[in-house]
């Protein structure tokens, strides 16, 4: 299947030339940091991968997840900069590695962090109210007509959900009302509530929502459809929901989805939790979590995700520096 | 009636020994991490999570929300004993609380706070097992100007009906509302106040604040004075907890007032804290003697811890059907669900009934074993009040710097809780009340971000505060308890509040 990964794998414990459980291993409780709060996509995730690691006894130390979403992600950055050389920290990241030091000048830079592997990849969703409009030209032209504000929720200011109105904006020439709310779940239910006209959230926040019908899915920001067929709804599938793109408005964005240790480990400890994750990726939970919330696998790890990161970071910084989000 | 038989099927699943024993082990665990400030239900939910990925759902569940139940009932024991708040919304609990304790009342204090508490999630519950639908579409009317408009009520109310002098209450609000601002800025993705300092990022945590405000300077105050806990070992028997509960009828007007407070603004995601000291400054206002008031009237225990109650489990209703936490520990268990595979939205209330009803359930039960848990262990805890000062007070000042220091994990915050205890020290000292401050620290941030959310999306029009009838009437009646001094004056000299009073009971 994807022979790379694999390879990249076993290229990995050729080169300690050592099975995983005669090298280092954790001698303290392993935190899995999370940089956003309770309930959010990532949060969401670090605790599958804590249940999917101690229901398969992939390590002898318990995990457990910790809750640094103060400054909207800032707080989870600056622990885990402030913690170099502690291999019992690992950050759950997301796209906020590249924007927050851009936005709001924290002084952080992820290359200063020991990256240990992409693990996922997010896709965003352009939903409105189910008593909204149907499709994405009739969406447009409602904006376009729309006397008051018409309102676009997200999370965060100058973030991801942000970028996307703006670029939403650019290339349909409608004018929205963006509304910063603090969590994707709060986007999720102030559009139900008809609170705001539409948001762009993660297929996995606006989840349930859908499948009690009271939202609409009108497009996926992204090159292809989303690849999983099975019914969500009664009648519809992730895999049904046109791209962007098909819809006339081009725009995508797909979002990393990365564990990093602090700087400063051993190479010893950093391949622990390559392979660590490496085996979560295989496991049921892992595989069921993709599906569910309609995520991207991916596993890179080593050259192959600094390349990744790299070319993520000078991407994300055009679309900043379009977006005339950067602090100046 | 169908709830009538779902709930039947709720408790015959709860039914089975493990499942009580469970319960048991969940309300002591509460209780314990209760008593300890700043520990509290967050805390002790979030160590003892992990635990429960082997439980079936419900059983864990089951575990988790006793550990709540039983923070909760802790959390009145230090607010009473020590003048320290274990959660937010024991905050009021203190105001007359404490002063009773002093007066070696602890016992009766404990007593009426332990039973307002399960009135008031009695009633929560009963309104959740009957109108859980209607109450989560309710919820969704709240969009950014709603917010907004509870919150400002929150304030008005604490400048028109408290009973300090109404500048002092306003430089304690400010100074908690400048304090609030410290921070990232979700709406402008900005940094404010910070400084270029890595500490002062995630801003001032409100639970660090208290302890310090509350429970540290509350020990230099007694250092200065006298070197010994105020409060003399109080009897305690049967006799007490009877006594108390015999005077139950007469203050059924507070009561009712009360639960209906704690049950409104519980569903409004958030507004749990906003209950407790809104229960307590109506049942000022509407008494016929509102200066005993914060002097050991067991009416001021029974407000504020009957709202805070019936809000807090109220709380759990935006959480499971609509999937927004109303308190911190509500956001914790919030995490578990999504463990065990349920994910709280509209349909979890179709596709999980066993766990919903389950829980539910377990709510009445819970109360009522939290209840005689507690009730009988009130002699022991208030016996705590006989050890000697010097004995009592570097275990109470250690716990207070462990429970700071646990929330984030930050030997800064233990710093920032002396500070704020010498702030404390010095603002009773000059008589400026440490409410207010308190209030606009917890709420300040949420209610800015609801303004300005309002102003985007009303492209700056003040009106959207009255654009329909319930931001309109919320709005309104805000600014009739802002002016409500000038309005009684202006009313009293018509005559008219002569005749309200005879009539109010």
């Amino acid at each position: 299947m994807r022979i790379p990964v694999k390879a990249v794998a076993a290229a990995t414990a050729l080169l300690l030339s050592t099975p995983a459980f005669a090298g280092w291993e954790p001698a303290k409780p392993v935190e899995i940091v999370v940089a956003a709060g309770a309930g959010g996509a990532s949060d969401q995730m670090a605790r599958m991968m804590q249940a999917a690691i101690q229901k398969n006894n992939l390590m002898k130390q318990p995990i457990v997840v910790s809750l640094k979403g103060g400054a909207s992600g800032a707080e989870a950055l600056m622990y885990m900069k402030s913690s170099e050389g502690d291999p019992n920290k690992v950050l759950i990241a997301y796209s906020l590695i590249y924007m927050l030091p851009l936005s709001a000048k924290i002084p952080f830079n992820w290359r200063e962090l020991t990256p240990v592997s992409v693990v996922a990849l997010d896709q965003f969703v352009l939903w409105d109210n189910s008593a909204g409009a149907k499709t994405v030209k009739e969406f447009v032209a409602a904006a376009k007509v729309a006397s008051a504000p018409f309102k676009m929720g997200g999370t965060g200011s100058k973030r991801e959900d942000h970028v996307l109105t703006v670029f939403l904006e650019q290339k349909t020439g409608a004018k929205f009302s963006y509304l910063p709310y603090k969590s994707g779940g709060e986007a999720a239910t102030q559009l139900v509530g008809n609170h705001t006209e539409a948001n762009v959230n993660n297929p996995s926040e606006n989840l349930e929502v859908w499948r009690a019908g009271q939202v609409r899915p009108l497009c996926v920001f992204d090159k292809e459809r989303i690849s999983y067929t099975t019914k969500v709804t009664d009648t519809q599938s992730w895999a049904d929901i046109p791209t962007c793109k098909e819809e006339g408005v081009d725009v995508q964005y797909l979002m990393l989805r990365a564990m990093f240790l602090p700087g400063k480990v051993t190479p010893e400890q950093q391949a622990f939790y390559v392979d660590l994750f490496h085996k979560v990726t295989q496991t049921a939970e892992y595989k069921e979590y993709m599906e569910k919330q309609a995520l991207k696998p991916i596993f890179l790890t080593g050259k192959d995700m600094v390349k990744f990161l790299e070319e993520d970071d000078a991407l994300n910084k055009s679309l900043m520096t379009e977006a005339g989000f950067v602090a100046k | 009636m169908e709830a009538f038989g779902l709930l039947l099927h709720g408790f015959a699943v709860l039914l089975t020994w493990k499942t009580l024993v469970l319960m048991m082990v969940g309300l002591v665990l509460g209780i314990f991490v209760g008593v300890l400030p700043g520990l509290g239900g967050p805390n002790g939910v979030a160590i003892l999570l992990p635990l429960t990925f082997t439980m079936d759902p419900t059983s864990a569940i089951v575990m988790l929300s006793c550990i709540y139940w039983g923070a909760l009932f802790g959390g009145a024991i230090t607010s009473i004993l020590f003048n320290i708040p274990g959660e937010a919304w024991s905050v009021a609990t203190t105001f007359d609380g404490y002063p009773m304790a002093q007066q070696g009342r602890a016992a009766e204090a404990l007593t009426a706070a332990f039973t307002s508490s399960f009135i008031g999630s009695l009633v929560a519950v009963l309104l959740i097992t009957f109108l859980a639908p209607m109450i989560s579409s309710f919820a969704l009317k709240f969009g950014p100007p709603e917010f907004f408009a509870v919150y400002l009520l929150t304030f008005c109310s604490f400048v028109g009906l408290g009973r300090e002098a109404k500048h002092k209450t306003v430089i304690s609000m400010s100074l908690g509302l400048l304090l609030a601002g410290i921070g990232m800025d979700t709406v402008s993705g900005n940094l404010r106040m910070t400084f270029g300092s890595a500490e002062l990022l995630r801003g001032i945590n409100f639970l660090v604040a208290v302890i310090g405000l509350f429970g540290i300077s509350e020990i230099l105050l007694t250092m200065e004075e006298r070197l010994a806990l105020r409060g003399h070992a109080a009897s305690i028997s049967l006799r007490v907890v009877l006594g108390v509960w015999k005077d139950l009828p007469k203050y059924w007007a507070t009561l009712l007032r009360s639960s209906f407070i704690g049950c409104w603004l519980g569903i409004t995601p958030g507004g749990a804290i906003a209950a407790s000291f809104m229960g307590y400054n109506l049942a000022k206002r509407f008494s016929k003697d509102p200066e005993s008031f914060g002097k050991g009237r067991i009416e001021g225990v029974f407000a504020p811890e009957t709202a805070a109650h019936a809000s807090g489990t109220a709380a759990l209703l935006p959480m499971l059907a609509l999937g927004i936490p109303g308190s911190g520990t509500a956001a914790i268990l919030l995490g578990g669900l999504m463990v065990w595979g349920l994910n709280p939205g509209p349909l979890l209330f179709v596709e999980h009934k066993d766990f919903v009803w389950g829980l539910i359930a377990s709510m009445y039960l819970g109360n009522v074993v939290g209840l005689v848990l507690v009730l009988t262990t009130v002699p022991i805890f208030a016996s705590i009040l006989r050890v000697p000062f010097a004995a009592v007070a570097p275990m109470i000042v250690v716990s207070c710097a462990i429970g700071a220091y646990a929330i984030q994990n930050a030997m800064f915050d233990i710093w920032l809780m002396l500070g704020f205890g010498i702030v404390g020290y010095v603002f009773k000292k000059i008589g400026i009340p440490l409410a207010p401050f308190t209030l606009a620290l917890v709420l300040g941030n949420r209610a800015e971000d609801a303004f300005r959310l309002s102003m985007i999306g009303s492209g700056g029009d003040l009106k959207v505060f009255w654009s329909n009838g319930l931001v309109g009437s919320i709005s309104t009646l805000a600014i009739v308890l802002l002016f409500w001094p000038v309005i009684d004056g202006v009313l009293s000299r018509v005559g008219w509040t002569q005749r309200t009073r005879a009539t109010s009971p």
